[in-house]
């Protein structure tokens, strides 16, 4: 079967629900809705037309040569999900859901947010839409991404501060969860990432595959060939399934997922799930997860909000152990490096999560030498992470950003 | 070890149904968690439901999250679990559940766990997010080790499901009372009559209400016409706030629900 083909609720081993049966009910509905709006043109439709005339699809594709001057001068093309409206590929996904939120006659949403990015995105959908909207976002991340709450707030969505557990984002799903499990007649879930129970991380994945779609046409057009690798960051790794898709059966392309290594993953300090994890259940599928003996998650730490999460989606654990694609953790200080390098090479500021993904095509590139083409998913812009790369480059207290 | 389902049995036929009072293990200290379980069976629980501190309780409210939390900061390992189970068995008759989130029972090894949970005199496994769909292992290795298994029932639940919920579970079905997580509430919902009509309709011999329970007419409503009223978040806040000996009043005051009216 084409890998492509592949759909939930299990990816080889890894996904399934495990989810209580309060939720069943409303998964099911998802499903059964989502099974008949695949198959819908009008609801096809709808979404592509939301693509091109509100997030701006496609978006283009940006050969980046004096970035590429670093990566062992392979060919570097980027994927610029960063110029979609709302600054990310999150948008993607959440008028999918938006959509289908309507089409089951739920009059309100909930969402849980890291980086703020999803939480942005799914406010921007339900002020389109004009359905009510919950935010759940972990205390740590409100802090760190304070713009972010107020861009949720200015759009008409009510943020709450999760404050149990590492106050992260493995927490705001807890938290999602149990305002879904309370009420679920009435809410419908808009998750933000391929992990979670079925129908989530197939659903997800397929409103996020135009990225990869769009890409593979785009380099096709631009250099005659598939390009050698594509890179993408990976948290829970929506923006990765997205790009990886439309390649799984390209044997000849090769597929990295960057995760994020934190201070180190030879310290306790990263959020490499893939790398350094083993397989449990967490947030409703099985999938490889940071956890302790005992099966206790494990907190995460990453410098970026989006990737500090201790599971991952099931599909990219099953791309994993089939040895489809390759997962690497890239430490923080090596994101931000490059994070500083496009910005100044190529006036593009990235997300730091999407630079994870930039810090591991210089590796590859000097990899895979300058025969190479490298198609890279810059999945979010940096505007969001201002407050960070000041503090951390020391750009507001007259440090130099030498 | 012994099971639920006979002692849940002989309370409907002596009393109006069973009690069944939830703590967790390790809170707020091993020993003051398996003190004031004894002290709940002491007055008047009729079975135990220990629930294993786990880092991501989807299921769990304000109380009962603040109390895991505190067990987990304080170093609970899955070995005090068992521990708590065999120090209990040792001094009372009731048999005694273990309420555990799925992911330390995976880690730990489906078949160990079983075994382990047996040796300790434990009755079996109440699981809030493993569906019988999932739980393929869990129900071979349970059947092995003749051990209770509890599954859930929601409101929400279709006819299929609540049939399958009836049929993969052994000692009692646990009728979710209403839509939402553990708790005390002013109302227990009338979804739970409802859905306990279902599950005897189903062929359930014993269906247990729970969420949302927190006083003794509470439990006397639900034993009108279900067998067995758990809770959950009254008992802990009680034990937070007053020690074991609170923790034991208010099974006490609980337990006069369970009299035949």
């Amino acid at each position: 079967m084409a890998l492509r083909a592949q759909t939930g609720p299990y990816f080889g081993d890894f996904g399934g629900r495990f989810v209580p049966e309060s939720l069943v009910a409303a998964l099911d509905e998802l499903s059964e809705a989502y099974e008949l709006a695949k198959l819908d043109p009008l609801f096809q439709e709808e979404l592509a037309e939301l693509g091109r005339s509100y997030t701006g699809r496609p978006s283009i594709i940006t050969e980046v040569p004096r970035f590429a001057a670093h990566a062992g001068d392979a060919r570097i093309i980027l994927k610029r999900e960063d110029l979609n409206h709302t600054g990310s590929h999150k948008i993607n996904n959440v008028l999918g859901q938006a959509l289908l939120t309507k089409r089951i006659g739920k009059q309100r949403i909930i969402a849980e947010t890291g980086a703020g990015q999803h939480g942005v995105a799914s406010a921007t959908a339900a002020a389109l839409f004009g359905l009510d909207c919950t935010i759940y976002m972990g205390e740590v991340d409100t802090e760190r991404q304070a713009l972010n709450v107020a861009r949720m707030r200015l759009l008409g969505a009510e943020v709450i501060p999760v404050t149990a557990g590492s106050r992260t984002l493995k927490d705001a799903i807890n938290e999602a969860m149990r305002d879904w499990v309370t009420n679920v007649e009435t809410t419908n879930y808009l998750f933000g990432t391929v992990a979670g129970p079925h129908p989530f991380p197939e659903m997800v994945r397929d409103f996020q595959k135009i990225i990869g779609e769009e890409a593979r046409e785009q380099v096709l057009a631009l250099t005659g060939a598939l390009p050698t690798a594509v890179a993408a960051c990976v948290g829970g790794g929506s923006n990765a399934i997205g790009i990886f898709h439309a390649f799984l059966d390209d044997t000849d392309v090769a597929l990295y997922g960057f995760e994020a290594g934190g201070e180190g993953v030879e310290t306790s300090r990263h959020a490499a799930t893939i790398s350094k994890g083993r397989p449990g259940v967490l947030h409703g599928a099985r999938s490889y997860l940071l956890q302790d003996e005992d099966g206790q998650t494990i907190e995460s730490h990453s410098i970026s909000a989006g990737l500090d999460y201790p599971g991952v989606g099931p599909e990219h654990s099953w791309l994993s152990a089939i040895g489809r694609a390759a997962y690497r953790p890239i430490t923080d200080a090596a994101a931000m490096d490059a994070l500083r390098l496009l910005s100044r090479t190529e006036g593009i500021i990235p997300a730091i999560e999407s630079a994870h993904a930039l810090a591991g095509a210089l590796e590859l590139g000097r990899e895979l030498g300058p025969e190479s083409v490298i198609l890279v998913n810059l999945s979010g812009r940096g505007d969001k992470d201002m407050e960070t790369a000041a503090r951390y480059f020391e750009l507001l207290d007259g440090g130099s950003a030498e | 070890m012994r099971n639920v389902g006979p002692v849940i049995r002989e309370r409907n036929e002596q009393a109006a149904g069973a009690l069944i009072g939830y703590l967790p293990v390790g809170f707020p200290t091993l020993d003051e968690s398996v003190e004031a379980a004894v002290a709940l069976v002491e007055h008047g629980v009729d079975v135990l439901e220990l629930g294993l501190p786990y880092s991501d309780p989807v299921m769990d409210g304000p109380v009962i999250q603040a109390a895991t939390q505190q067990a987990l900061a304080n170093g609970f390992r899955l070995a005090d679990g068992f521990e708590a189970v065999r120090r209990i068995t040792e001094r009372t008759d009731a048999p005694v559940l273990i309420m555990t989130y799925w992911n330390p029972v995976v880690q730990y090894g489906v078949d160990r766990f079983a075994d382990d949970l047996a040796a300790a005199g434990g009755a079996g496994l109440i699981t809030p997010d493993l569906i019988p769909d999932e739980g393929g292992a869990w129900i071979a290795a349970s059947e092995r080790a003749g051990l209770d298994r509890v599954f859930l029932a929601a409101p929400t639940s279709t006819d299929a499901r609540v049939r399958q919920a009836v049929e993969s579970s052994r000692g009692f079905v646990y009728a979710v009372s209403t839509m939402g997580i553990t708790g005390a509430r002013t109302d227990v919902d009338s979804a739970a009559r409802a859905l306990v009509a279902r599950l005897h309709e189903a062929g359930a011999e014993a269906a247990c209400v729970g969420l949302g329970i927190s006083t003794a007419a509470q439990v006397a409503e639900v034993l009108e016409y279900a067998e067995g009223a758990i809770v959950g978040s009254a008992l802990v806040r009680a034990l937070a706030e007053g020690g074991v000996a609170a923790a034991g009043e208010l099974a006490a005051e609980l337990a006069r629900g369970t009299r035949i009216q």
